[in-house]
Formats: structure tokens, sequence, C-alpha cells
């Protein structure tokens, strides 16, 4: 992250604060939000769930967090530390961060360094199953040099320090609170759980699991004239459609979130003039995976792993380089996802700084294209059967995504473009929480992969690609040995890519880090292991009378929350 | 009347025994996994480490008996200790935990119980009187225009699914006319005449989804019920006797007629409680049957084994009941 940047991220927002200093704290009234999945806790640290995060991020907040560019800003820090301004040790396995002054949580005791020492106990304690603790990774210790310093010590170089207590999943909890909640114990504190003390601009009042969650401004808040809203109510439940009813047709609810629905019937909604429709792009990519084993159930054990074989026509790019210029990415889009969702030719789409250009011809299908490709490299159809065979085996393939009515349209339109072009494939789909529930014992699971071709989306948190582009190496491959788990699911092994996997994790310069992930995205693309087809958005919908919203994908969408206003 | 009931209930204990286990075996061998919700960027090795924290690893029979001893003995302690502020409950610690919240699933149902009772029990009533006049009618004047109409909605009630009378209420009278909330105020608190206007506004579409349902399978019951009584001999000797047709239809007939249908909504009480799944859900209405189907979705095994449990242990009693009941109601059935 270069300094200049950041600086520029921070003037913004300060010069947010003007626009809005006529207003008073509580002078907006009450907001009404709707997530159709409903918190089940608090503490983002004992469920990862979007919905915990989120609700969260109103009370519970971090260092620094992630604007709507996806550039960071401090946030309980007085700044960015940078090895520029000293606070990122040389050899870049210390990071130091200064709290800002007069930051106290909302029972008035004053934030100190002990409580991101105790946060950092909290999550990495060994019976305590955080779920944040990739967050952690590489910490080897985290140690408060004063009130208002904190150090943290890793155990290698870390090029990208801003991982602990940055962006709303690794918020800072307060010690006094959880003291007595540690490992095993972390159940037995349902109140604090359910009612963490912040240092947010709001604190719950009432906290009903699964349903309901009542906030109300934090008298003790920093900014003496934010929150503007004096009170929130904050609904779960029920589906996305109704979310998006009872904000832009009924007007019963002011901010709906993740309204993945069907594009016309949203913009019917929206058309009726109550609300507006939001959307903020982040990392996500809708992508196919090609398997590079074989998942023949003649295997039986060795299905789907390395020491099965490769996959007898799939590891051939040709071939999936055939099956991408067939897809017109475009349609999908407008059917499928609307404002929701662009067409792209990369597994690592954005921070734009990371998104390779290399790949843009597959934005335009080209069905002759393919065939000819097809052809000339000798897969022809010998029996007139009208599927290709590519050494006596038919180019026909299992396709397999989890259950989802926009996944189902998807798949019977790529199915169709694939018999154009002499490829047969059966479709199947899966219930999601078995899909990816990644049960061991059950062959429907994504990482076993017991079909030639899957379809879901995977995305990484916050704006540094490493950890994610190491998901590609060989050692990630999943298989019996490792109970299934592993991340590099279409089985993609290449000894290059594992050397600038290694090489972006010494590399602290951003402009080469940026090099090395935009060589190692073109080369899984060019690999055709993976086929991306859309890059989506998250996609909110907000009232007509609400103001100061800057969505945004990098961190909770609720992350500027308390610039939130009503309209006069 | 006694020893039967008494040995009912002794009989109950295995059957509830074996429900249970059955449940929890159903629950846990199918393919569901506590941390199949979260965001894929979550690394394995943390849900591993989430999983071991739930003690989703141990062996299944540890889990059951665990489960078991906590069901029938800490959380009725913990019932005590709540009722009657003895300080007989263990430490807190053994408590049936959510996977969801890691909380207790005893608070979340007793959380979500008033909603239910509300929501479902009122609905109940609701179907109750609106079912018997018009099975009462429908029998007395049978294949009248009024027999046919009756017909024809219960039918209809009783076809159409809840997912759908409840939506297209929705478009209706939330979005077309703007009358009713489509979303349950669940913190709304009932304290003078215009809260309990809003009150009203926002249970009156779940309850009357609800309702249309139960009313159209009761008042079936109740013309059948009818039916069969109008053509007997007893009816014939009241009219003889020069009883008034307003006497023999509400005292003779309807009396008579009630036995059955009280034993079926006797039946149908435990669903009250059960919840309604799918109505909760649309009008979003924290009941039981909303965590219940949330508890399925995202694996949380020891919720829906406790809900399930519960049900299983009302749907047992309440068969007892309407027994029993039938033998009150109707002298020539005895049990000893």
């Amino acid at each position: 992250m270069n300094s200049k940047t950041l600086l520029l991220g921070a003037a913004a927002a300060f010069m947010l604060s003007p626009v809005a200093a006529m207003a008073e704290r509580g002078s907006s009234g009450h907001l009404n939000i709707i997530y159709w999945q409903a918190p089940s806790t608090l503490n983002p640290y004992l469920s990862g769930g979007t919905k915990e995060v989120e609700s969260a991020s109103l009370v519970l907040e971090s260092f620094a967090r992630f604007d709507d560019t996806g550039t960071m800003v401090p946030w309980l820090a007085a700044d960015i530390p940078t090895v520029e301004n000293g606070g990122v040790s040389e050899d870049l396995t210390q990071i130091t961060w200064t709290i800002a002054d007069g930051i106290t949580w909302s029972d008035g005791t004053p934030l100190t360094a002990a409580d991101a020492v105790f946060t950092w106990e909290y999550c990495t304690h060994p019976e305590g199953g955080c779920a944040q603790a990739s967050y952690f990774d590489g910490v080897e210790s985290v140690v408060a040099v004063d009130d208002m310093t904190v150090q943290i010590n890793f155990n290698a170089p870390k090029p990208f320090p801003y991982t602990a207590f940055v962006g709303s999943e690794s918020p800072i909890i307060q010690a006094a609170q959880f003291a007595e909640c540690l490992g095993a114990r972390a159940p037995e504190c349902t109140d604090a759980n359910f009612g963490p003390i912040g240092t947010g601009p709001f604190v719950v009042t009432d906290f009903r699991p699964n349903d309901v969650i009542e906030f109300e401004a934090n008298q003790n808040f920093r900014y003496p004239d934010r929150p503007y809203f004096a009170t929130v109510t904050f609904k779960g439940g029920g589906d996305a459609a109704a979310a998006a009813r009872s904000v832009l047709e009924t007007g019963e609810f002011d901010y709906a979130w993740n309204l993945q629905i069907d594009p016309t019937i949203l913009a019917q909604m929206e058309a009726q003039g109550n609300g507006t429709v939001v959307t903020a792009f982040g990392t996500s990519v809708e992508r196919l995976h090609l398997n590079q084993t074989n998942p023949d159930p003649a295997l039986g054990d060795l299905r789907s792993t390395v020491e099965g074989g490769p996959h007898p026509f799939l590891t051939d790019p040709i071939i999936g380089q055939a099956m991408s210029m067939a897809i017109d990415r475009a349609l999908l889009v407008e059917v499928g996802y609307g404002a929701g969702g662009q067409p792209t030719c990369n597994v690592l789409p954005a921070p734009e700084l990371y998104a390779s250009t290399a790949n843009d011809d597959c934005l335009v299908q080209d069905i002759a294209g393919a065939n000819a490709l097809l052809d000339e490299a000798g897969y022809v159809d010998t029996n007139g059967d009208g599927i290709r065979e590519a050494n006596g085996i038919p180019l026909s393939v299992l396709y397999q995504t989890s259950t989802n009515a926009v996944r189902q349209d998807t798949q019977a339109l790529v199915k169709q473009w694939w018999s154009e072009i002499g490829i047969d494939a059966e479709l199947r789909n899966i219930d999601a929480s078995v899909f990816f529930g990644g049960d061991p014992a059950s062959p429907d699971t994504f990482q076993k992969f017991y079909a030639d071709v899957e379809m879901y989306t995977n995305n990484f948190a916050g704006v540094d690609p490493e950890a994610y582009m190491a998901n590609w190496r060989c050692s990630e491959i999943p298989g019996p040995d490792t109970q299934w788990q592993g991340s590099n699911i279409q089985r993609f092994c290449m000894e290059e890519y594992d050397a600038l996997v290694d090489e972006m994790a010494t590399t602290a310069d951003l402009q080469e880090r940026g090099r090395l992930a935009r060589e190692m995205n073109d080369m899984i693309i060019q690999s055709y292991s993976i086929i991306p087809l859309i890059h989506r958005g998250g996609v909110s919908a907000h009232a007509n009378s609400l103001e100061g919203i800057r969505m945004s994908d990098w961190d909770s969408e609720l992350w500027n929350i308390m610039d939130w206003r009503r309209a006069e | 009347m006694l020893t039967y009931t008494i040995r009912r209930l002794l009989l109950a204990i295995p059957t509830l025994l074996f429900i249970s286990f059955i449940i929890f075996l159903i629950v846990k061998l199918s393919p569901s996994d506590p941390t199949a919700g979260l965001p894929l960027t979550i690394p394995p090795e943390v849900r591993e480490q989430i999983r071991e924290s739930l003690g989703v690893n141990q062996p299944v029979f540890v889990q059951y008996f665990r489960w078991l001893q906590l069901m029938v003995w800490n959380e009725p302690l913990h019932l005590i200790e709540g009722w009657t502020g003895w300080n007989v409950a263990p430490e807190s610690t053994t408590r049936i935990i959510s996977y969801q919240t890691r909380s207790p699933v005893m608070d979340l149902i007793m959380q979500r119980m008033p909603q239910t009772l509300w929501v479902v029990g009122i609905s109940y009533i609701v179907g109750i009187i609106i079912a018997l006049p018009i099975g009462i009618i429908s029998a007395y004047r049978q294949y009248s225009w009024f027999d046919q109409l009756g017909t024809f909605i219960s039918m209809l009630g009783f076809s159409v699914p809840t997912f759908f009378t409840g939506v297209l209420f929705i478009v209706i009278f939330a979005v077309n006319l703007g009358w009713f909330p489509s979303v349950y105020d669940t913190t709304h608190v009932v304290t003078d005449w215009d809260s309990f206007i809003v009150q009203l506004k926002q249970i009156i579409m779940p309850v009357m989804v609800l309702g249309l349902f139960n009313a159209s399978q009761i008042s079936r019951f109740m013309r059948a019920s009818m039916l069969d009584n109008l053509n007997q001999d007893y009816v014939r000797t009241a009219r003889a006797k020069g009883l008034t047709e307003k006497v023999v239809v509400l005292v003779h007939v309807l009396r008579n007629s009630l036995i059955p249908v009280v034993t079926v909504i006797a039946l149908n009480v435990p669903a009250v409680f059960g919840g309604a799944i799918i109505t909760e859900q649309v009008f979003k209405v924290n009941g039981i049957g909303q965590l219940l189907i949330i508890a399925i979705q995202s694996g949380d095994v020891p919720t829906v084994q406790t809900v399930s449990f519960i049900f299983a242990v009302l749907i047992v009693l309440f068969n007892l009941i309407a027994d029993v009941l039938y033998g009150v109601l109707d002298p020539r059935i005895r049990y000893d």
C-alpha cells in the first residue's frame, strides 16, 4: 500500500465530516435495516458468517478499514503504519499500530493496547475454535508497548502486514468484558457474545438470536455529532425477494442486504420509485473448475485424486479454451445477475492493480472459433452422434453446482452452448449445505469434485491476493490423505506457479506484487483449469430518503453507518 | 381411567427414547456441517478447529448420550431453578448449546414460544371459530349453495399451500393496499390501545393465512360428523317428540357430532407449539418453526434435536389427552 493513496484516503475520510457537520447525533431518528439471513451472535470470532460480521460492525471496530474504493483508512489507529513512516520494520516482520487519541469503549473506559493483545489471545486460543483465526496466521506475538501502542511480531517477513485488526472480520473486543471467556469457555459468555461492548457508533440494547437486534447511538462515540441515527432496528429472516420488497415496494425498511434475485423482478421493484439499488464489486468470481484429475467412478478411492491419474481430456487447454469461447458471458449476466454482475475473464478481477487484461478475448462468444479450434486439434466426431471424441473417449462432462435458481439457469445455457461445439454436458445440482459442507464422508462436496466440471463463487477478504493466489499451489490439492481439505479444487499443478507464489511471499513492493499476481492469474486462466464467468458484486437497496451510503465490498457494507442520515 | 393413563404414560418413556434416538441418527447421519454456511474465505484448518470446538467430531453415541443426559437431567434442573430461584442446577457449561448462537437452546425456545403461541394459537382458535358454524350449516343444508361454497372454499384452503397464500396476502394487502405490514415486528410491545391496533394489524395476515388452512380441515370433519348423526334414529325421535329444529340440531346432533371433532382438534394442538415453518418464514415471525428451519439449514444439530424432541413429547402427550378426552365425552367408551 503506498502512502500517497493512504493519505488521500485519509483526507477523503476527513473531507466528509464538514458536509455532515450541520446535523447532530441522533437527529435522523430511527433506521430500519433488513438482512434476510438473521445474525446468530454478535461475536464475529465465534461465527464467521457475513451476517454476524456485518451486524457486529456497528459496534466493534478495528485499527483500519477499507472504504468503498478498497483503500485502507485509519479507523481506531492514528495512521496506517508503513515502511516509510517506520510503522513497519525494514525486515517486514513487525508492524506497530498507534491508537488514536480519545477513543473510549461505549462504557466510558479507554481503549488500550491491552485490549488488542487480549483479542489476539482470545482468537488464537487452541480450544476456542475462532472463526477468524486466519487473520492471525503468522503472528508470533502481539505486545502492548505502552497503553497506546500495539506491536505485532510475525514469525516470517509479511509483505502485507494489514491482516490482524484490519477490516470488519478481525475487530478489537474489550478485554474487561471477555476476560473470562477464553477458549472452551467462550460459549458460556452468552451476554457478552450477544451484547459486546464496542467502540463503534452504536450500542446493542436488545439482541434476539436469529431474529432482530436493537441498537442505539453510542453516547461515548469519538465524533460528538455522529452517528446521525438515534436508534437502529436490524431485522433478520425471510428471503431476498421479501427483503427487496420491504424496501422498494412497501417502504417498511430503509436498507436491505444481498438481493440476489431475478434482475427483472428487482428492476420492476425499483421502478416504483421508493428506493435505489446499489452495487459494489469486490473479488467474487463465479467460475467453472475443470477437473484436472480423473473422476471416473471405476477408480474407486482414487477418483479425483492425483494418484488416480490425469483427466482423459480436460487437461488439454485447447478443450478448455473452446469451452470458454462458447460461453456468452454477457447473456449470463443479463439472465441471472443484472446490475450485480459483470462478465470477466480473470479469476482475480480486482483490485485494479491486480486485474490482468491479457485474457479479455473471452468476453465475446465465438462458437465458430471454438469449433475450428477443436477441429484443428483433431477432436472430431468420429461416430456421428454429435459429440466429439478425444482418443476414442467422447467429450462428455458431468457439470455440477449448488442448488440455486440462477446457477441452474446458467447450467442450462452453458450446456446448450457446449452442445453447439460437440461437447455433451450432464447437469447436476447439490444442496448448498452439502456441496459446501466439506463432510469428508459425503461424495457430493465441492472439494471431492466427483465430476468433470463444477461451478461456484469464491473470493478473498480484504484487498491483498497473496493468500488467495496461494490456493492453487500443488500442495493444496485435496485428497484422502488430507481429509479432502485443500483449496486447489481443480487440482492444478505447475512448478512455475509455485515459484511465483514463493516470490510473492517475499516481495514488498506493491507494483511488483501486482505484476506477480497478474502473471499467476494468467497462468491459471491460460491453463483453462478455471474458466471465469461472472465478476459478482454485492447488491443492496436503500430507501431514497437515506443519504451517505458508500457501499463497499471490501469491508462490511455498513462500514460508514455513522455517516448515514435521513434526507431533509 | 387412572390406571390406563398411568400405563400409557409409562409406555411413553421407551417410545420417546426411541424417537429421540431415531431423530438424532437422522440429523447426525445426514450430510450437514455447521461450518457449511461460512464464507469460503475461511480456510479448512479453521473450519476443522471450529468443528472440534463444537464437539462435532466425537463418536455419535457419545454425542447422543451426552445430549440425552443434558435433556432429561440438566435442562429440567435449570427450568426448576428459573421458576423457583433455588440453586439446584449445575454450572452453566452443562446445558445444550446451539452451534449457531453458542447459547443454550432452551433459552432460544423460551424466547420464541410466545410469538408462536400468539400467532399459531390465535390462528387455531380463529380456524375453529370459523369452521364449526360452516360445518354445521353445510351439513344441515347439504348440497345447498352454502354447502357448495363452503366445500369450494375449504378445498381451496386445504389445497393451496401457505407459502402461496402468504405471499398473495402480502402482495394484495401490504404492497398494493398498504393496510398491513409485510414484516412482523417481534419487538413490538402492547401497552395501550394504539399499540394493540398495531399488533392486530401485524398479526392479522399470518393468522388469517393459517386460520384459513385450519378452518378448511376442521370444517370438513365437522360437516362429515354432523351428516353421520343427522340420519340417526335418535334425531327422528327428538323431532317426533316435538322439539324445535334449533334444539334438535344444536343440542342433540351437535353434541354427539363434536366427539370426533374434539379429538381431531386435540391431536392438532402440538402443531400449535410446533409453529408454522412456512408461514413464520414468510411473515418473519420469530417462532419455533423459524428456529427449526434455520437450525436445519445451518446444521445446528443440538437445536434441531431438542426442538424435534419437544415436538415428539407434545405429540405423545396430546395423543394421550385425545384418548382420555374421548372416554370423558363418550360414555360408551371405557378403557378399564
